[in-house]
């Protein structure tokens, strides 16, 4: 493997790139006073910043590096990722949670579990979400080293603590202000280094009826090869995929992961908060189609022999997220390098920046401020905000050693999802809609789910289980099933949770209905019954139909 | 972006950084096709970087242009 050659343009525009992001974070830093502006961006933000900066911070170098490398292993499946693993997700935030969350005026995740059930699940939620936000942001570190090491033939060690202390710098300066607006900023970059990618790549194999021709119909369907796990290079059923990857992780992602959700807490208004997910369910589609398609190009160029195209190899195993790097080195001329690598170096930046704004913010209100120090001043919490963004990101380097050591990142990226996002959006889920859920059924549930999944992964890791252990009637070696069980944990985690809240509650006292009032769908204050006077073709409803119909439409052509 | 009166539109911002790389990613271009050198890159002949480089900074130009004299907010 040789590095990508950068020449004298290719350098000007990531020199810009760093210059520019590096003076988005001084100018920010004067318009940064109080702790609302670090930690929600003012709270005044329209529907349009809240909706790029929402998806920018999920388009780290995970989604779309990632998966496409995903796409090449297992072809069009990779795009349940983007469609039942997101859309339905999004849009039930949007249109039913997200009234709950922001009329509660809550500054966290774990804010609104303290002021539905108690203290003790806001700090667990807390400090899940704090160990599960250092080993993102630790894949994310690793991914982003991968590239400059692999790539550019940068030092491993140099280039990891390098992309560190400068996220570390703009994200002290101005907290989620400035990783909003550079959030905003690394949108349109991205688009610009990707965007291009496919368009060439099709140019190349000869159009899209090329990748149907060439591809078997397990890698060119999303649902027809779902009956049977060995029908399909995912190796899961649509039992898995929809109770899994499209519920359990899904749901626990876009609508209980604080690390998003914090940028529609930023909105100016309701409208605007709402429509938040709703905008970005329709970038989420196109990032789809653009990340997977590229994957899908590549798997073409790899059957074809004559292409000369190979994934770069490692030890003797394929490295599939080295598919988007080396298409850019097989297709992009001088200038264009730069720009894919600024793109590349954006998502990374991006995703860090979401992750330290979002870990900040629950460190210092929902550890910190609940039980270090309840009497500090704003100004001590902006202090500590700025403080924890460093200790994360530290904290995220050894991350990024560990995410070194593991088989792909993606499956680890997964499973991390199954044991801490799962417990979460069962407990919320159950907690919005349902009065009955105590707060000791809150907890335990939240606790059991939790300690079994960790428990399961741990004794797949371990080798006291197979990895199929948890996937029904599955019998295949376990090398094919990481993904499966990956889904199918979630799904356990999430059931033990909801039955051990039920279970509990059945036994332990509840709060009082003006307790609840707010924070339970059915128990609603005067501002949630607030009517929504826009005009039809401006209601989140509206909007969040339209992206169904889209995704239906997209199911049913490929299935 | 809507914190304090003064602060600049955000949509000015991303105008001027997709207007400056654009510039440079076109200028590559054309250095490129006026100093061509042996490079095994596909697709070279369709000079992308000067088109996409062009595309990109008529985007920025028209989001600075549209955006010069907003403020946060507006």
């Amino acid at each position: 493997m040789t590095s990508i050659p950068l020449g004298f343009f290719d350098w000007i525009i990531m020199l810009v790139y760093f210059a520019f992001i590096a003076w988005i974070g001084f100018y920010l830093k004067k318009f940064t006073k109080s702790d609302d502006d670090f930690f929600l961006a003012g709270r005044r933000n329209s529907m349009w910043v809240c909706g790029i900066a929402f998806m920018s911070a999920n388009m780290g170098s995970m989604e779309v590096i990632g998966y496409a490398g995903q796409s090449v292993k297992y072809g069009l499946y990779a795009a349940h990722f983007y469609l039942i693993g997101a859309v339905p997700a999004m849009l039930f935030l949007g249109v039913f949670m997200m009234p709950f969350y922001y009329h509660s005026r809550i500054k966290s995740i774990p804010g609104y579990l303290k002021a539905r059930f108690n203290e003790s699940v806001r700090v667990f939620n807390a400090g899940m979400f704090v160990v599960n936000m250092i080993l993102v942001s630790g894949i994310a570190l690793y991914l982003q080293a991968l590239i400059f090491h692999t790539f550019l033939g940068w030092n491993w060690d140099l280039s990891i603590w390098l992309s560190a202390i400068f996220v570390a710098l703009y994200v002290t300066l101005s907290g989620l202000l400035s990783a909003m607006f550079t959030e905003i900023v690394q949108f349109f970059l991205i688009w610009a280094g990707i965007l291009i990618l496919p368009i060439l790549g099709l140019a190349d194999i000869g159009g899209p009826a090329e990748i149907s021709a060439n591809l078997s119909q397990g890698f060119k369907t999303l649902w027809s090869t779902s009956g049977s796990p060995a029908d399909n290079p995912m190796y899961v059923t649509w039992g898995g995929l929809v109770l899994g990857l499209g519920f359990a992780i899904a749901f626990g992602y876009w609508t209980t992961d604080f690390l998003i959700i914090q940028r529609a807490f930023s909105a100016r208004d309701l409208r605007s908060a709402r429509m938040t997910p709703i905008i970005g369910s329709y970038f989420k589609l196109l990032l789809g189609a653009v990340v997977v398609s590229t994957g899908m190009i590549a798997l073409v160029l790899i059957n074809d022999q004559s292409s000369g195209f190979n994934l770069l190899i490692e030890n003797g195993k394929t490295n599939y997220d080295s598919v988007l790097p080396l298409l850019m080195q097989r297709y992009f001329t001088p200038g264009l390098i730069g720009v894919g690598v600024t793109s590349m170096v954006s998502m990374f930046m991006a995703g860090m920046a979401g992750n330290m704004s979002s870990f900040n913010a629950v460190w210092t209100y929902d550890i910190y401020h609940s039980i270090i120090n309840k009497n500090a001043s704003p100004q001590k919490l902006l202090h500590v905000g700025r403080i924890a963004t460093v200790a994360g990101i530290i904290l995220s380097v050894v991350g990024a050693y560990i995410a070194r050591s593991m088989p792909t990142v993606i499956d680890y990226l997964q499973a991390i999802s199954s044991m801490f996002l799962s417990p979460s959006v069962a407990i919320i889920i159950l907690g919005m809609f349902w009065k009955f859920i105590t707060p000791k059924g809150g907890l335990w549930g939240m606790l059991c789910g939790t300690i079994i999944a960790v428990a399961l992964f741990i004794a797949q890791e371990i080798k006291l289980i197979p990895v199929g252990f948890v996937i029904p009637g599955f019998s295949g070696a376990d090398s094919q099933s990481y993904m499966a069980a990956n889904f199918w944990r979630a799904v356990w985690a999430w059931l033990i949770s909801m039955g051990t809240a039920v279970s509990v509650s059945f036994f332990t006292k509840n709060k009082t209905d003006e307790e609840l009032r707010g924070y339970v769908k059915g128990l609603v204050d005067k501002n949630e019954k607030a009517v929504d006077k826009a005009a039809w073709n401006k209601k989140p409803e509206f909007w969040a139909a339209v992206t169904l119909v889209i995704f239906i439409i997209i199911n049913i052509l490929l299935w | 972006m809507n914190t304090e009166k003064g602060m600049k539109s955000i949509w000015y911002f991303v105008g001027l950084i997709m207007f400056i790389i654009g510039i440079i990613v076109f200028a590559a271009g054309v250095y490129d096709l006026l100093n061509p050198t042996a490079k095994n890159i596909r697709l070279a002949e369709l000079h992308t970087n000067i088109w996409w480089g062009a595309l990109i900074a008529v985007v920025g130009s028209i989001y600075i242009l549209k955006n010069k004299n907003k403020f946060a907010g507006e």
